[in-house]
């Protein structure tokens, strides 16, 4: 069976599959790529599933040694690939061959890059998910990030899908992380609490991402959001809910959320967008745009017809 | 009773604007009817205090055959049931060694600490919520006369298993974490073991009551008062003793 030895592992690479669903009623969380659509585009280049579990790397700096014949792709944020020390593109397959060393480099544009491997990393499902979350312990290699030493197992496949012509997403179909980026919000939980003014002067300014950034969570600096309460019986919290606290600053939730919680919320932002989202780092700006359930229905619905019709060229 | 929308792919129903037995009677009920009648594009649900956020596909329906399908639910909700949910019954080892806030809390309460216990143990409460950590349980409602506000400095470590009351809630932590509430006794009960199944005793909705058990009987049923414990205990006399100095 082929292996990755971890030589380097990274500010932070966690092993990861689609997500952990069916268990928030015991306090689990999500977990899971926060950036999805890179995700999926990484198991898709590979053959995979869409679902199979990835390494998602944030901010870049990881290198592996290869035992055993297999396939990769990298996909997410711009970071140099090199297969023994040779440049290789991103978004597309690669063949990596017994004692190969894997590098990526530090982030130029994004903040978190996807390496996926044909069959997947053999993960023991924790509640149904590989999905590492480190607060929780639980999911990846004992709820823990990659380490120097690691020997991370790939489920083994037929040889042929190894073997099969490697495939690339062509420029134009590949997501651009730019720095820049409107959030599809959708009004929402005690959206009655803030008043007309609050959600015009929510909807019409710009906010930056605050140092307090990660997976559970952005927490943005912006005009003072007020709701006419301070907080709220705990309750249930979904993915991308904006929660407004006393201080006025927006804090978009990611997968890795606590599962309930009492701040206010104004509404959720879309996943699509929380995917860009998770893509930015401190001092990147933002803005809020509103859209009905129903907007968001159709985009979702579109996104993923537009998903399954882009095809993947072949290439050598 | 009201349903609103969370999210693009989320519902929440809201039961009351606060938290009671009865509401968590009907919280019970209405989240296993929901398991059975909206299964094919359900992907999580999560019972809270006054409210349960229903997340489902939305490739598989949209927010309005989901509405109608809760409001069915609703509508099949049989009020009257309020002794609904499981009685749990967890053993607790007051011992003052492993409780430091008791003392703190009893005088506070103008009571004794053994009355203290009694009022704690004679109370039947229920599962409010589950959250903040694995297997975390919010249970109430803690009477009144030993309700008693958080730490104003929480503790970076709070022990395994440690029963602790926060304003009018009890609870008991499932692992070592941080933690701001009052800490008054130990419970040898694992409350979240991911190896098992179930891998909680108590879920939302449930009854629990605490029965007081001495040193000996904790011991026996696998409670743990090992060096970390100690260690912990220590570092926080030896912070206090630091301050008052």
């Amino acid at each position: 069976m082929s292996s990755f030895i971890v030589q380097q592992a990274g500010m932070l690479s966690l092993l990861q599959d689609a997500g952990r669903f069916g268990a928030h009623h015991i306090g689990l969380t999500t977990g899971g790529p926060v950036d999805k659509l890179a995700f999926k585009w990484a198991n898709r280049l590979c053959s995979n599933e869409l679902d199979a579990t990835t390494i998602e790397i944030t901010l870049g700096g990881i290198e592996l040694i290869a035992q055993g014949k297999s396939k990769i792709a990298v996909t997410g944020a711009d970071v140099p690939l090199t297969i023994n020390g040779k440049m290789k593109a991103l978004w597309r397959s690669h063949y990596v061959n017994d004692g190969d060393v894997i590098n990526l480099g530090f982030a130029s544009k994004g903040m978190r890059a996807y390496l996926a491997v044909t069959g997947g990393f053999q993960v023991k499902a924790s509640f149904g998910s590989a999905a590492t979350v480190c607060r929780e312990k639980i999911g990846g290699l004992d709820g823990g990030k990659l380490n120097a030493g690691n020997v991370l197992a790939i489920t083994a496949v037929d040889p042929a899908r190894i073997n099969s012509s490697n495939v690339i997403l062509v420029e134009k179909h590949r997501p651009t992380y730019s720095t820049d980026i409107v959030l599809r919000t959708i009004l929402g939980y005690q959206q009655q609490n803030f008043s007309a003014l609050a959600k015009q002067l929510f909807f019409n300014s710009e906010f930056t991402v605050s140092e307090h950034c990660d997976r559970m969570g952005y927490r943005l600096n912006g005009e003072k959001i007020s709701a006419n309460i301070e907080g709220i019986l705990s309750e249930g919290i979904c993915a991308g809910a904006i929660q407004i606290p006393a201080d006025g600053q927006p804090i978009v939730l990611l997968n890795d959320r606590q599962t309930i919680g009492g701040y206010p919320k104004i509404g959720s932002v879309i996943a699509l967008d929380t995917a860009k989202l998770a893509q930015l780092g401190q001092g990147a700006k933002i803005s809020f745009a509103q859209i009905s359930i129903e907007d968001a229905h159709n985009i979702n619905h579109l996104a993923q017809c537009l998903f399954y019709n882009t095809q993947l060229q072949q290439c050598d | 009773m009201k349903i609103e929308i969370a999210g693009e792919n989320a519902l929440i129903l809201y039961f009351d604007d606060k938290a009671s037995p009865e509401v968590a009677a009907k919280i019970y009920q209405a989240q296993q009817l929901i398991r059975e009648y909206c299964a094919e594009v359900l992907i999580d649900l999560i019972p809270s205090y006054a409210s349960i956020l229903v997340i489902f596909d939305l490739f598989k329906c949209d927010h309005l055959y989901l509405k109608a399908k809760l409001q069915h639910c609703l509508n099949k909700l049989q009020v009257s049931n309020v002794m609904d949910g499981r009685l749990v019954e967890l053993p607790a080892y007051y011992g003052i060694e492993c409780a430091p806030d008791l003392a703190a809390l009893a005088q506070r309460a103008e009571l004794s600490i053994e009355e203290v216990i009694t009022i704690h143990q004679r109370q039947e409460y229920r599962v409010y919520a589950i959250g903040f950590a694995p297997g975390f349980a919010y249970l109430g409602d803690v009477d009144d006369r030993i309700a008693a506000p958080r730490l104003a400095t929480p503790r970076m470590k709070v022990p395994k298993g440690a029963i602790a009351i926060a304003d009018k809630q009890t609870a008991v932590y499932p692992s070592i974490s941080p933690g701001g509430w009052n800490l008054i006794g130990l419970c040898p009960t694992a409350m979240f073991n991911a190896e098992k199944e179930p891998t909680m005793p108590v879920s939302v909705g449930d009854r629990v009551k605490f029965c007081q058990i001495n040193k000996s009987e904790f011991l026996a049923l696998g409670g743990q008062l090992g060096d970390q414990l100690r260690d912990q205990l220590r570092e926080q006399l030896n912070e206090k003793l630091s301050e008052q100095r």
